[in-house]
């Protein structure tokens, strides 16, 4: 086999094992959507979506409290985590020579390994025992502070792969950098930086630990940020981890209100990169 | 310039989703800022929701207790971000002092922990003595033909299999609760091991909450755990039988666990800080326990300890019906009439 | 320097800056809050928590060695298993993907990530593990003398852990690198197949040059690993050993942190698990620190010098045929 033929054959065996590999990422993602469905469907009802948790034994309970509760506290994490995650990465994408900017990413990466535990218990420390008070805000905190590495990680790569002519051209044409990285840059990073909020959103809505020492969780309807909310994770893992048949499948429900809430969010978010890509190259 | 509107088309589509999202939580209608806030153990979860449930439509109020474990409940308490706590185990003398004011224990329930199995082709009833529970768990006991345990089920034919112990990962009551009833009847266990809600295993697999180790031992042949009676009966898992201190194997039930507490009566120290595991008597089950509230003598928020005092009274005699339906058993009547008086103390006005 | 930098440079700078320090804060306060609850553990092992290997609650004995080893030995498996997967899901997406499948395919491997790690756990028990068990009672006794597949099958292990740790990485490096992907600038890869190269080969300067971002988003699926809490100890087994083994169970520092934090009440138990996680967090920042270092070796020599790789293959080639 000549030289040529030997590069054309590795070529080919990459294709495939690329589109190989997404198969194989599909097959336990299968699997889990199945699963989740095939429990979860059963109890899934209209009480689910307005009632509160009933005790044990009595038919009928909902969850919608921990709807409510997830939209909320995820709501709150990301209008805090969203401006400092992108506003810091464009810090550290700007100036990268700085020692700030290395502390900065340093940080972020550290950030990104920390247990979501830990981010807990430090949130509790500082938002709920100086105020004695379990707290919306509390918990959105928290989950704001775990989505903060993945905004500002995906924000700063996504920059510095923006072509440099673009800068330039805006430089060249008299804006200050701000207003060139603020009107240019970052919308030429846009649509990546949209799939990094989506990822770290979609991560953020699943995790349980750290909103179990801030927002408490709650029986009741809230909407007060100041008071303990209820979440669906904490719901789900609530009820997963009793005794009893119908929690269980309420559990299950519950989880696949959660995906497809976080799908929902995705399929926006992709629509709106779409259009944003469409609108700058044009296909 | 294309830039700008595209920025601004962004811009709107955000705008709307964020609002999107807020307008579906704003108009929501806000429920009891005078809610009282709970939190502890997780095996007395579902009789304590049931409570609240019926006292609140009784009485309209609203009392949000959450499950976050017996060590948590005791934390929270001490640390005046809830009202009111829940333990399994009672707390400490350390940790009592360590608590801003007086609490006082008060049992609400009771609850019993049961060895679970599963062996292939057996589906008898097994007989356990505390010691061969001990020494399973040790890992000494390794094969379920062991002539400890042929010793004691003579009619089961056991297999030459590997015992697999599960036990759980997570700290928990149900743990503290099978410690001490082992560390009652095997001084080796009390030596090695000792008492907590999360000890050093020496052998087994960690199984996260009840389900785990149900999970683990339904699918591990060969293996043996141990949950409270609770799960057991609602998920319709089988139990084996354990000796009690009078000699009987008694299988674990409402009235032989409420035989362990009418036997611990006389003894029953003032502040209800006892464990029952192992109690004397006939009928009664060894691996029985009290589950207790947590309250202030002197709460900060009278309003609120009113409130408790009078639910306290309803679920230490109208509520304790609840229990037996749930797999719970209730309070023998004299403890409830030493309860009530200790309730008295609680300064709320 | 001060000759370009105009007064809305200045705002500019400082206002972002603002915002950066304020990341550097919360993690320096993380830090910090961690080393001040883990004082009473400190005092009492000091080093030698890093190296004991008896955790007893109830003699208050406490050493991390085996958590240390059971996440760091999970995490580095689920990152081989995985990197090549995703990145190779990142290519097939942003290079390879015939357009009308890109966006539902796209979709679906971000999907992987919306789920909560709880469900990843309780799949993860009831049918990760099971068959997992099936794989190590099929596997031939003789496979089983090495010490990598020693131990009894019951399905819980690391085995399980490092799969479920696989599943959930997957999306997040392979979300960032697709990104990274489709912003390398098409002259790129036009370049290369200018001078005859072919598809892999393209890819391959297209990989050059988004190099930096690929790298970051395996430290993101690594860090990822590190910190997993949920599913992990839902199928690991929680029983700290250290072993080679796939098959034995095993415990991570964060599962034994989710396990006894909420019932830990006694000062120097939380201590010594708070001490856990100060432990993670350094670990967290050694191998950030050792990533960055790759990647700051990797900047160095300048571009030119591979593109020209590609000729030197096609030049000979040329002259064969």
């Amino acid at each position: 086999m000549n030289h040529d033929a030997l590069r054309r054959l590795k070529s080919t065996i990459v294709v495939w094992l690329c589109g190989l590999s997404v198969v194989v990422a599909l097959i336990p993602l299968a699997f889990i959507l199945f699963f989740v469905v095939s429990q979860g469907i059963q109890a899934l009802n209209w009480d689910f979506f307005t009632k509160l948790p009933a005790p044990v034994g009595e038919p009928g309970g909902g969850f919608a409290n921990a709807i409510v509760g997830t939209l909320m506290l995820v709501g709150i994490g990301a209008a805090f985590a969203v401006p400092v995650g992108v506003i810091s990465g464009v810090y550290i994408a700007e100036f990268p020579a700085t020692k700030l900017a290395t502390m900065a990413r340093f940080a972020a990466d550290a950030l990104n390994g920390v247990p979501s535990i830990v981010v807990g218990v430090f949130v509790y420390g500082i938002a709920v025992m100086p105020f004695k008070q379990f707290s919306a805000i509390a918990g959105g905190i928290s989950l704001g502070v775990m989505m903060i590495p993945i905004v500002t990680r995906t924000t700063e790569e996504l920059l510095k792969l923006v072509p440099p002519a673009l800068r330039e051209g805006a430089l060249a044409l008299g804006a200050t950098r701000g207003w060139a990285t603020l009107t240019v840059v970052l919308p030429a990073a846009a649509p990546g930086i949209i799939t990094g909020v989506v990822l770290a959103l979609a991560r953020i809505a699943g995790e349980t630990a750290p909103l179990l020492f801030t927002a408490f969780n709650n029986r009741f309807f809230s909407a007060d940020p100041t008071q303990p909310i209820s979440s669906l994770t904490v719901q789900v893992f609530t009820y997963a981890i009793s005794p009893y048949e119908d929690w269980h499948r309420q559990a299950w429900a519950g989880a696949l209100v959660l995906v497809s809430l976080v799908l929902f969010c995705s399929v926006l978010a992709r629509v709106a990169t779409r259009r944003l890509e469409r609108l700058q190259t044009g296909h | 310039m294309k830039v700008p509107f595209t920025i601004g088309r962004r811009r709107a589509l955000a705008a709307l989703t964020a609002a999107a999202v807020a307008a579906t939580a704003a108009p929501m209608t806000l429920v009891a800022q005078s809610q009282i806030n709970g939190a502890g153990a997780t095996f007395p979860a579902p009789i304590y929701s049931k409570w609240f449930s019926e006292y609140g439509k009784m009485k309209g109020v609203a009392i949000n207790y959450q499950p976050i474990g017996s060590g948590g409940g005791i934390r929270q308490l001490t640390n005046q971000t809830v009202f009111f706590g829940a333990t399994d185990g009672p707390m400490t003398v350390d940790q009592m002092q360590g608590a801003p004011g007086k609490i006082l224990h008060l049992p609400t329930v009771l609850g019993a922990v049961v060895p679970i199995y599963e062996i292939p082709n057996v589906n008898a009833e097994l007989k356990f003595t505390g010691p061969l529970i001990a020494d399973i768990f040790m890992g000494k006991v390794l094969k379920w033909n062991d002539p400890a345990i042929t010793k004691l089920n003579p009619g089961v034919k056991l297999p030459d299999m590997d015992i697999t112990v599960v036990h759980r990962s997570d700290g928990s009551g149900t743990s503290y609760i099978f410690a001490d009833y082992l560390a009652k009847v095997s001084p080796e266990w009390a030596k090695t091991v000792g008492v907590s809600t999360a000890v050093k295993w020496p052998v087994g697999l960690g199984g996260k909450g009840s389900e785990g180790v149900t999970g683990l031992v339904k699918q591990t042949p060969g293996s043996i755990g141990y949950v409270e009676l609770v799960y057991a009966l609602q998920n319709k898992i089988d139990f084996g039988t354990v000796k009690n201190s009078a000699g009987e194997f008694v299988k674990a039930s409402i009235p032989s666990v409420t035989a362990a507490a009418a036997a611990a009566v006389k003894a029953m120290p003032k502040d209800f800080r006892v464990s029952i595991t192992n109690a004397p008597g006939a009928g009664v089950y060894p691996m029985a326990s009290f589950t207790w509230m947590l309250f202030y003598e002197s709460p900060k928020d009278k309003a609120q300890g009113k409130v408790m005092v009078e639910f306290m009274k309803w679920a230490l005699t109208d509520g304790q019906k609840f229990a037996t339906e749930l797999g719970y058993a209730p309070l023998p009547a004299e403890i409830v009439k030493l309860e009530l008086a200790a309730l008295a103390t609680i300064k709320v006005s | 320097m001060r000759g370009w930098l105009k007064r809305g440079d200045l705002g500019f700078k400082l206002g972002t800056g603002a915002f950066a320090a304020l990341v550097v804060l919360v993690v320096a306060g993380i830090g910090f809050e961690l080393w001040r609850q883990s004082a009473l553990s400190l005092e009492k092992f000091g080093l030698g928590f890093w190296l004991g290997d008896v955790w007893d609650p109830v003699s208050g004995e406490f050493g991390a060695r085996p958590f240390i080893w059971g996440t760091l030995y999970s995490s580095v498996l689920a990152l081989a298993v995985a990197t090549p997967i995703a990145l190779g899901i990142a290519i097939f997406l942003s290079e390879l993907c015939p357009a009308r499948l890109r966006m539902p395919l796209t979709f679906l491997t971000e999907l992987l990530a919306a789920i909560p790690s709880i469900v990843y756990g309780l799949w993860g028990i009831f049918v990760l593990v099971p068959a997992v068990r099936q794989f190590e009672l099929w596997l031939p006794a003789s496979l089983k003398t090495l010490p990598i597949f020693s131990g009894p099958p019951v399905g819980v292990g690391m085995l399980s852990a490092v799969l479920i740790l696989a599943v959930m990485i997957i999306p997040f490096t392979s979300s960032v690198a697709r990104e990274v992907l489709k912003a390398v600038p098409n002259a790129q890869r036009e370049a290369a197949y200018a001078l005859g190269a072919t598809k892999w080969e393209a890819i391959r300067a297209a990989l050059f040059y988004a190099r930096t971002g690929i790298i970051g988003s395996i430290i993101l699926g690594f860090g990822r690993a590190l910190g997993e809490t949920m599913a992990v100890t839902m199928v690991i087994g929680n029983n700290p050993q250290i072993t080679l083994s796939l098959f034995k169970p095993q415990y991570t520092m964060p599962a034994v942190l989710a396990n006894e934090f909420t019932e830990a009440a006694d000062n120097l138990y939380l201590s010594a698990l708070i001490e856990i996680g100060l432990v993670l967090f350094v670990i967290t920042l050694i191998v950030n620190t050792a990533s960055r270092l790759l990647i700051w070796s990797m900047n160095r020599p300048a571009r030119a010098p591979r593109a020209v790789r590609v000729t030197q293959v096609a030049a000979p080639a040329g002259g064969a045929a």
